[in-house]
C-alpha cells in the first residue's frame, strides 16, 4: 500500500496517496484548481502560471529540526508567494488556500495577460464553446482588459501543418497560449518529435519539422488536449459548433485494441441527413485512456462513401442487377435449402460478436475465419489476466513483443508499451526485422524468418525472476500454421514461467482485425485446409479476390458486403451490409473485453446489419425468428458461449468514476468528448484466470525454408484496405507501394534509395518503389500488404531495377 | 328629434376628420426603428456579407428557428472578412418568436429584424426563409458575393465596433 499523506485545501482535510500534486488532489474534493498547461496524462511543466495558490508548510524549527507547535497543532508558515499546484506535490500537514483574493487576483491577472495575445474570434473558432480559455476567462477572468485592444500581436493564422494536400491538423498560431501540451505530448507520450518551439519571448511559435509535416500516427490528439483552438483538424474544420452536436458511443473498427470513441454526428442542410462531423476519444483508462490514433479519428469517412452498397445485387445473365431484399433472400434461402450440409462460410474480422454467432448459427459450424492468425484458443485459456492495464506495468513487469510491428498494428499498444518501458518494464522484442520500438526495448532479439518458434523458446531465462509477464504477439512474416506454433511457443513461456491467470501476466494477439478474438470465441476460427468445393459458399466482409487469393470454388456464392469488391463482383449474389455507424454490436479486442458500440447515424440505403442478414436467411430455412435486436442476440451468446456468462448490453454500458477525471464540467483539460457515461465493457476471465489448469504442448511447426531472397508482407497502418481506402482524407498519407530492401542487397544488385524496382514473385510482377532504409534483414524484402502488391505468403522473390 | 340631429352632426363631423385606417396593401404603414420583423442579413459598404457563420444566433434561438453551416472563405472566393461565412442560412418563421435573441448574440451586427411584417405561405417549406432570401442585395456599385478579393486584406472576421454594447 502505497504511504497516505493528510492535507488541507480550504478548510477541507483528507488523505491521498504520496507524491499526488496538489492540483489533483484537490480534483479528489471537487476543488477544480484552474490550468491551461499541466495535464495528468502529461509531465507537469509549470508554465502557465494559473494554478497558482498559497501554500503552507508545517514549520519546523532550523536547529532541532523539531515541528513548531501553535498550541496543540502544529504551526503552519504560509509562503509568501504564491506557488503552482501543478508542480508542487503534497506532504504532510500541508494548508492549500485556493479561494482567498491574493489567489483570485493571480488567477485574474493570468488570464487578462493571456488575452493580450489571443485574437478573441472565438465566433469561429472550432474550438468555441469546448474551450478552456473561454471557461476559465468566463470563471476566473477580469472581465475586462487593461491592455489596448489595437496592440494585439497578429500572427498567422491557418497553417497547415504540412503541406496543403496532406496536412491534417491545422495551427492558429495566434491563438496559441504557449502551453506546451501538444509538444509534450509528440515527444513524451507519443515519442514522435516532430513539432516544437521555435524562437523566444512574444515571437514563440509552434513549427513542425518533419515531412510530411507533422508526421504522427497520434497528431489528432493534440486537438484534443490544446486548451485553445491553436490546433484543429481539417476533419471538423467548421464542421458545427461544439453544442450542436450530438453524441453517440462507439468503438473502432480499425485494429484490435478496441479504442473507445465519440462518433459528433449532427443533420445536414443539404440532405437533412445525420452526418459525422468529427471522431472523438472516450477515456477508458483500460484500453485506450484518453487517446486515440489518427486511422481511427480520421479514416471513418469510408461508412459516408458514394461507393457503399444500398440494395442486394443478383447475378442475371453475367451482370449483377439491383433486385428487392424479398428477392435477394428467398433466393439465398432457396439455394442453401438445396444445398443442404454442402455450405460453407467465410467471415472477415470486422463483424460484430452477433454477427458471428448469426453466421456460425446459419452454417451449423461449417464457417471459418478469414485471417492468418492463429492462437485465439489460447488467448481463451492464458490470455492477459482480466483487470490487466499497461498503465499499472513498469519495474518488474517484462513485456516481450514478438514478430509485431505495434505502431502500424496497434498504434495505441505501441503507445502504451512504450510509456511502460518508460516506467522501467523490462521490454523484449522479439522480431526478424527492426521496428520503431525497438529504441525502447531493454533487450533486441533478432531471428531470421521461420524461426520465431526458437526465439521464443529461448527466452526463458531472459524472463526469469520478473514479476509479471506479458507476451504479445503479432503474425509478421507468419502463415497461419506458423502463427498457431508461435501463439504455442508464447503460451508455453507463460505457462512454464508460471505467469497465468494473474492480473498483468498473459498473453495477448496483435490480430489484424478489431473482432477476430470475438470470431474465435464464437467458434469461428481460420482453418489451415484449404476451403472444400461446396454448392454454396458465403463470404461476409472479407476480400479475397483484392486480396490476390484465388476464390474457392461454389456453385453458387453470396457475398455480405459494404462495397462491391473484386470479391463481390464475383459473387452470384451480393448483400449490403451496415458499416459500424449505422449499427449496434460488440467488439472483443485483443485483450479479450467485449465493448458495445452504438448506432451514430442511420443506415445507409437499404443496408442490414450482418446478423440480420444471416438470421433472415436463417429464418427462411427454418431456424427461428430474426430476433428483435442485437441485445437479444447477446443474451443468447451469454447463455450458450462458454466464456460469454452475465456479459448483457448492460452489463456493457456499467460505468465507473475513472481517474484523472478529464471529463467532467471543468473542462480544463480540453475536449469535452472523453468523459465515457456509456460502458467500458467487460473482460471476460479467462481459463487460468477461473482457476483451470494449462497445460505447455508443443508447438506443431514446419517453417517452410525458401532459398534465396524471399519477400515478407508486412501490415502497414495506412493502406489501401476495403474501408481505409475509401477514407479520403487519409488518401495524402497512404505512401506509394515500396518495399524495404537491405542495404547489402541493395548494394549488390545496385539499387539505390528511392528508385523503382520491380518484383517478380509467385508469377507475378509488382513496380515498387526501393526504400533502403536499414530496416529490412539482409536476403529479405518487405512488401506492406494492401499497398497495391498482392502478397500474402512469405515467398521467393527476385528483384529487377 | 333634436338627438337623431346631433348624431347625424357627430357623424358629418367625423365624414371630415382624416381616417385612421389605411388601403391595405395598397397603402403601408411606416413601422418603428424598433420594430422587430423579418430578418435581413447585412453586408459591409464593400458588398460582403457581415455573417461569418458562426451559429451564435441559432444557439441563441429559444425556438430553434435558425440553421446555420459554415465553409471557408479564400480570397478568389470571398464572402464574408475572415475564414468563415455562412453557407447555409436558414430561419424557419412558423418557429420563430421575433425575439431578437439573435441580433443580440450576433458578434458582427450581420442578423438584424427589420421592418417586414408580411409573412404569410401557402406550404411549410415556404415558411423556411433560406440565405438568398434573407440578404440584402449589395450597395450600388460593388459585387455580389463570392467576391476575388486582394490577398491577406481581409484577414479579422470580428470587426472592430465603435459601440459594441
Amino acid at each position: 500500500m502505497t504511504d497516505l499523506i493528510t492535507l488541507t485545501i480550504d478548510d477541507k482535510t483528507f488523505q491521498v496517496p504520496k507524491g499526488t500534486l496538489i492540483v489533483d488532489a484537490a480534483k479528489r474534493v471537487e476543488n477544480d484548481i484552474p490550468v491551461f498547461c499541466y495535464h495528468p496524462k502529461l509531465p507537469q511543466v509549470g508554465m502557465c502560471r494559473m494554478c497558482l495558490v498559497e501554500v503552507g508548510r508545517v514549520q519546523r524549527d532550523r536547529a532541532t529540526g523539531q515541528v513548531v507547535m501553535d498550541g496543540d497543532k502544529p504551526k503552519i508558515a504560509f509562503a509568501p508567494k504564491l506557488e503552482t499546484a501543478c508542480t508542487v506535490p503534497v506532504e504532510e500537514g500541508m494548508h492549500v488556500r485556493t479561494l482567498n483574493s491574493k489567489v483570485e487576483d493571480a488567477r485574474k491577472d493570468v488570464v487578462e495577460f493571456l488575452l493580450t495575445s489571443h485574437p478573441l474570434d472565438c465566433p469561429i473558432c472550432d474550438k468555441g464553446g469546448e474551450c478552456p480559455l473561454q471557461n476559465l476567462t468566463m470563471r476566473h477572468g477580469p472581465g475586462t482588459s487593461r491592455f489596448i485592444y489595437g496592440e494585439k500581436l497578429h500572427s498567422e493564422k491557418h497553417v497547415p501543418l504540412g503541406t496543403e494536400d496532406n496536412a491534417l491538423i491545422y495551427l492558429d498560431r495566434e491563438r496559441c497560449i504557449q502551453c506546451a501540451r501538444c509538444t509534450r505530448f509528440s515527444d513524451e507520450v507519443a515519442g514522435d518529435h516532430v513539432i516544437g518551439f521555435y524562437e523566444r519571448g512574444r515571437k514563440i511559435e509552434i513549427v513542425t519539422f518533419s515531412d510530411p509535416g507533422f508526421d504522427s500516427k497520434f497528431s489528432g490528439n493534440t486537438t484534443d488536449i490544446c486548451p485553445v483552438g491553436a490546433l484543429t483538424t481539417k476533419d471538423f474544420r467548421f464542421g458545427a459548433r461544439p453544442w450542436e452536436l450530438i453524441n453517440s458511443a462507439s468503438i473502432c473498427p480499425h485494429c484490435p485494441v478496441g479504442c473507445n470513441l465519440h462518433v459528433n454526428t449532427r443533420r445536414t442542410g443539404a440532405s437533412g441527413k445525420f452526418e459525422v462531423k468529427r471522431i472523438m476519444p472516450r477515456q477508458n483508462e483500460l484500453v485506450n485512456e484518453i487517446w486515440i490514433c489518427d486511422k481511427g479519428r480520421f479514416g471513418h469517412h469510408f461508412a459516408a462513401s458514394p461507393d457503399r452498397l444500398t440494395t442486394p445485387l443478383i447475378k442475371k445473365n453475367g451482370q449483377l442487377v439491383e433486385a428487392s431484399w424479398d428477392e435477394a433472400l428467398d433466393l439465398v434461402a432457396s439455394k442453401l435449402k438445396a444445398a443442404g450440409s454442402s455450405v460453407y462460410g467465410l467471415a472477415g474480422g470486422r463483424l460484430s460478436n452477433e454477427d458471428f454467432y448469426e453466421f456460425r448459427k446459419l452454417f451449423n459450424g461449417n464457417a471459418a475465419l478469414y485471417s492468418r492468425m492463429g492462437g485465439g484458443d489460447l488467448i481463451q485459456k492464458v490470455g492477459i489476466g482480466a483487470g490487466s492495464n499497461f498503465s499499472a506495468m513498469g519495474r518488474g513487469t517484462t513485456i516481450v513483443v514478438v514478430a509485431s510491428d505495434l505502431e502500424e498494428e496497434a498504434p495505441i499498444w505501441w503507445l502504451r508499451v512504450k510509456q511502460a518501458s518508460e516506467r522501467g518494464a523490462n521490454l523484449i522484442m522479439v522480431n526478424a526485422r527492426s521496428t520503431k520500438i525497438d529504441k525502447y526495448a531493454k533487450k533486441k532479439i533478432t531471428y531470421k524468418y521461420g524461426d520465431e518458434v526458437n526465439a521464443v523458446d529461448g527466452l526463458t531465462d531472459a524472463v526469469k525472476g520478473s514479476e509479471n509477464l506479458v507476451v504479445m504477439y503479432g503474425s509478421d512474416g507468419l502463415d497461419l500454421g506458423a502463427s498457431k506454433a508461435l501463439a504455442q511457443a508464447c503460451a508455453n513461456l507463460l505457462i512454464n514461467t508460471r505467469h497465468t491467470g494473474k492480473v498483468n501476466n498473459g498473453l495477448i494477439a496483435v490480430w489484424q482485425h478489431a473482432n477476430d478474438q470475438g470470431a474465435w470465441d464464437m467458434g469461428v476460427r481460420p482453418t489451415t485446409e484449404p476451403i472444400p468445393e461446396r454448392a454454396l459458399l458465403w463470404i461476409a466482409g472479407a476480400d479475397l479476390v483484392g486480396d490476390g487469393e484465388t476464390l474457392p470454388y461454389a456453385d453458387f456464392t453470396v457475398v455480405s458486403e459494404l462495397f462491391l469488391t473484386a470479391t463481390a463482383k464475383a459473387a452470384d449474389v451480393v448483400l449490403p451490409a451496415q458499416s459500424f455507424l449505422e449499427r449496434e454490436g460488440t467488439f472483443t479486442n485483443g485483450e479479450r473485453r467485449v465493448q458495445r458500440y452504438y448506432r451514430a447515424v442511420p443506415p445507409l440505403g437499404q443496408g442490414k446489419a450482418d446478423w440480420q442478414i444471416f438470421a433472415s436467411v436463417g429464418e427462411k430455412c427454418g431456424q427461428g425468428k430474426v430476433k428483435a435486436s442485437p441485445s437479444l442476440v447477446m443474451n443468447e451468446i451469454a447463455r450458450s458461449v462458454n466464456h460469454y456468462a452475465g456479459i448483457t448490453y448492460q452489463a456493457l454500458a456499467k460505468v465507473e468514476k475513472q481517474f484523472p477525471d478529464v471529463g467532467g464540467i471543468d473542462l480544463y483539460y480540453g475536449g469535452n468528448a472523453f468523459e465515457n457515461t456509456t460502458g467500458l465493457g467487460v473482460q471476460y476471465p479467462s481459463a487460468t484466470d477461473r482457476g483451470e489448469g494449462v497445460v505447455a504442448a508443443s508447438p506443431e511447426s514446419k517453417p517452410e525454408k525458401l532459398n534465396g531472397m524471399i519477400a515478407v508482407p508486412v501490415t502497414l497502418l495506412y493502406d489501401h484496405g476495403t474501408t481505409f481506402a475509401r477514407s479520403f482524407l487519409m488518401h495524402p498519407r497512404v505512401p506509394q507501394a515500396f518495399a524495404e530492401i537491405n542495404s547489402a542487397d541493395a548494394a549488390k544488385l545496385g539499387i539505390k534509395d528511392g528508385e523503382t524496382i520491380t518484383l517478380a514473385m509467385n508469377g507475378d510482377e509488382a513496380k515498387v518503389m526501393a526504400h533502403v532504409n536499414g530496416r529490412a534483414p539482409e536476403g529479405v524484402v518487405l512488401v506492406p500488404q494492401s499497398l497495391g502488391v498482392n502478397l500474402n505468403r512469405v515467398s521467393g522473390v527476385t528483384i529487377k531495377k | 328629434m333634436f338627438e337623431l340631429a346631433k348624431g347625424m352632426g357627430t357623424t358629418l363631423r367625423h365624414m371630415f376628420e382624416e381616417p385612421v385606417t389605411i388601403q391595405y396593401p395598397e397603402q403601408k404603414r411606416d413601422v418603428h426603428e424598433r420594430y422587430k420583423g423579418r430578418h435581413e442579413l447585412k453586408r459591409y459598404d464593400n458588398g460582403l456579407e457581415k455573417c461569418i457563420g458562426c451559429s451564435l444566433c441559432a444557439a441563441a434561438c429559444p425556438a430553434d428557428a435558425i440553421f446555420v453551416e459554415a465553409a471557408e472563405n479564400t480570397d478568389d472566393q470571398r464572402f464574408s472578412p475572415g475564414e468563415r461565412y455562412a453557407r447555409v442560412y436558414e430561419i424557419n418563421y412558423l418557429r420563430c418568436i421575433f425575439c431578437g435573441y439573435c441580433e443580440d448574440a450576433c458578434p458582427t451586427e450581420a442578423i438584424v429584424l427589420e421592418g417586414h411584417y408580411e409573412l404569410s405561405y401557402t406550404s411549410r417549406r415556404d415558411a423556411i426563409f433560406t440565405k438568398d432570401k434573407l440578404i440584402v442585395p449589395s450597395p450600388d456599385g460593388k459585387p455580389d458575393t463570392p467576391q476575388k478579393v486582394e490577398p491577406g486584406v481581409f484577414t479579422r472576421s470580428v470587426p472592430e465596433m465603435k459601440d459594441p454594447l
